[in-house]
């Protein structure tokens, strides 16, 4: 009798028996909840790192076509094709040129975010009014002038929306990255790495699930917080 | 360099589907898909087209039936909505938050808390193709002229009369824009489908100890190709589905194609 008492207060303890029956076990997720932080560590890396090279590429592309407008429809072909890759597909066709590891998943997750941020780039600055470009130029701004002081920052809240969803977009990718043999949270949902039969085990998906959304909603808060600061003469007209 | 990876070579060759010879890997795996062979793991044969049409069977079906279902619910409810101008936060956010849960974590969630199989497979397809579909028929809505659907009004036609001969016809552009992207969004999670235990084009993708390096990478070019093709397809069907009098300006038509991209800014 005591020793059952004592068994079920060990398994209230560990949450062994709840892990035994696959329940959702706050008590395993408060014991384990260490193996999860190099997962999440290495799905901010691969996003941070695919986000960042994707925007020097797409800002260069839409600068590239400001200037000389008929390459937007090839670009954005060209983009909108990568685009429509299914990320399994993608990792596994890089496989045999970059190899198993970050780096294909690196590769794909910059294709997806491409077309996403060129687009928003190049809308941005187009929608920049004609007045303003033509105020500025009659006040004897050269070309470059006109585009670091004001298409760009009249063109920064589009910018920054795409770049929005180009972070949602790519954590939400991200989890795939395992295809390639990389790390991130997707692995951890899915492998047995977590010792527990991964894909199956309630508590597993729920923690690495749940951290993944939490990545995309955070990410997204920031950025949404940085375009304050960043813009704050919106905050002034803004009713 | 290493594209010169050349497929190993299997043991066996006693079930009479032969082996493949070393060869680069692209190649080997275009093999796969054309032409039956030994499994890695030996004993059964693997590849061939008779099994990619079977998987790409059983991918395209569950893939349209979630895709008719997430229509059936969304555009209906999209363009009420947009009709009554009522709903906006949810039908907006109902996208961003499509695209912040991963389509991995809410097929896992489903696998661990409902269970495997095709009803659970489906669901989190439609589940899926809801949210761009909702969005976009809510968003086509809104944009159509006040001014026509007041005229419409004006010439007698019922609230009912108006959402089917005025504003859809206007909204089926920027519709059928987020079909594509469900469609083909669809069609790529259908990919992870085995590890719900449902058979799929992913199948030789998930398990590379049977199919080995060809098997996945040339069941990835299939799915590849496929998604290509949907995505052309929808594209031109959209087109189609344009009213003439729409295309008139034919830059507008054209800017709506990822407009599912491109949220409005807060301001």
């Amino acid at each position: 009798m005591i020793e059952v008492l004592a068994q079920i207060q060990f398994e209230k303890r560990t949450g062994a028996g709840c892990v035994a029956e696959n329940g959702f076990c706050p008590s395993w997720i408060a014991n384990n909840i260490n193996k999860y932080w190099t997962p999440l560590l290495e799905h901010i890396y691969l996003t941070v790192v695919s986000l960042g090279l994707g925007f020097l590429i797409a800002f260069s592309l839409a600068l590239l076509a400001h200037r000389r407008r008929w390459l937007t429809g090839p670009i954005t072909g060209v983009t909108g094709a990568l685009y429509t890759v299914p990320s399994v597909a993608a990792f596994l066709l890089l496989l045999p040129i970059t190899g198993r590891g970050n780096l294909t998943a690196i590769v794909a997750l910059v294709a997806y975010t491409l077309l996403i941020l060129f687009r928003n780039i190049t809308t941005g600055l187009r929608n920049v009014p004609a007045d303003v470009v033509d105020a500025a130029r009659g006040m004897g701004l050269t070309d470059g002038q006109i585009l670091r002081q004001v298409e760009l920052p009249l063109a920064l809240p589009e910018i920054l929306a795409g770049v929005r969803i180009a972070l949602t977009t790519t954590v939400g990718l991200a989890t795939l990255a395992f295809f390639a043999g990389g790390g991130g949270l997707g692995k951890q949902i899915y492998s047995e790495s977590a010792g527990t039969g991964g894909l199956f085990f309630k508590s597993n998906v729920v923690v690495a699930g749940g951290l993944a959304v939490l990545l995309a909603a955070f990410g997204d808060l920031l950025i949404l917080g940085g375009q304050r600061l960043a813009l704050p003469w919106r905050r002034v007209t803004a009713t | 360099m290493s594209l010169l990876i050349l497929a190993q070579a299997t043991g066996g060759g006693s079930l009479g589907c032969g082996n493949p010879p070393q060869r680069p890997i692209f190649i080997d795996a275009f093999d796969f898909v054309v032409k039956q062979r030994e499994s890695v793991s030996g004993g059964v044969c693997i590849g061939g087209p008779k099994e990619i049409l079977d998987l790409a069977a059983t991918h395209l079906l569950i893939s349209f039936i979630a895709v008719a279902i997430a229509v059936l619910i969304s555009v209906p409810l999209g363009l009420y909505l947009g009709h009554k101008g009522k709903g906006e936060f949810m039908a907006i956010s109902a996208s961003n938050v499509g695209r912040a849960v991963p389509s991995l974590a809410l097929l896992a969630f489903f696998v661990a808390f409902v269970g495997v199989g095709y009803v659970n497979v489906i669901l989190v397809l439609t589940l899926l193709a809801i949210p761009p579909i909702l969005t976009n028929a809510y968003v086509g809505v809104q944009q159509v002229d006040r001014d026509l659907v007041g005229a419409a009004r004006g010439m007698g036609l019922t609230e009912s009369q108006i959402i089917r001969q005025v504003e859809l016809p206007l909204a089926m552009p920027t519709v059928f824009a987020g079909l594509r992207t469900s469609a083909v969004a669809v069609v790529a999670t259908a990919t992870i489908a085995p590890l719900a235990n449902v058979q799929s084009l992913g199948t030789p993708i998930i398990t590379p100890q049977t199919y080995g390096l060809a098997g996945q990478i040339g069941a990835a070019l299939v799915v590849a190709l496929i998604t290509l093709v949907i995505d052309a397809g929808l594209g031109r069907a959209q087109r189609l589905s344009t009213p003439k009098g729409l295309t008139i300006n034919e830059r507008g038509a054209k800017r709506r194609r990822f407009a599912f991209l491109t949220p409005r800014t807060e301001s």
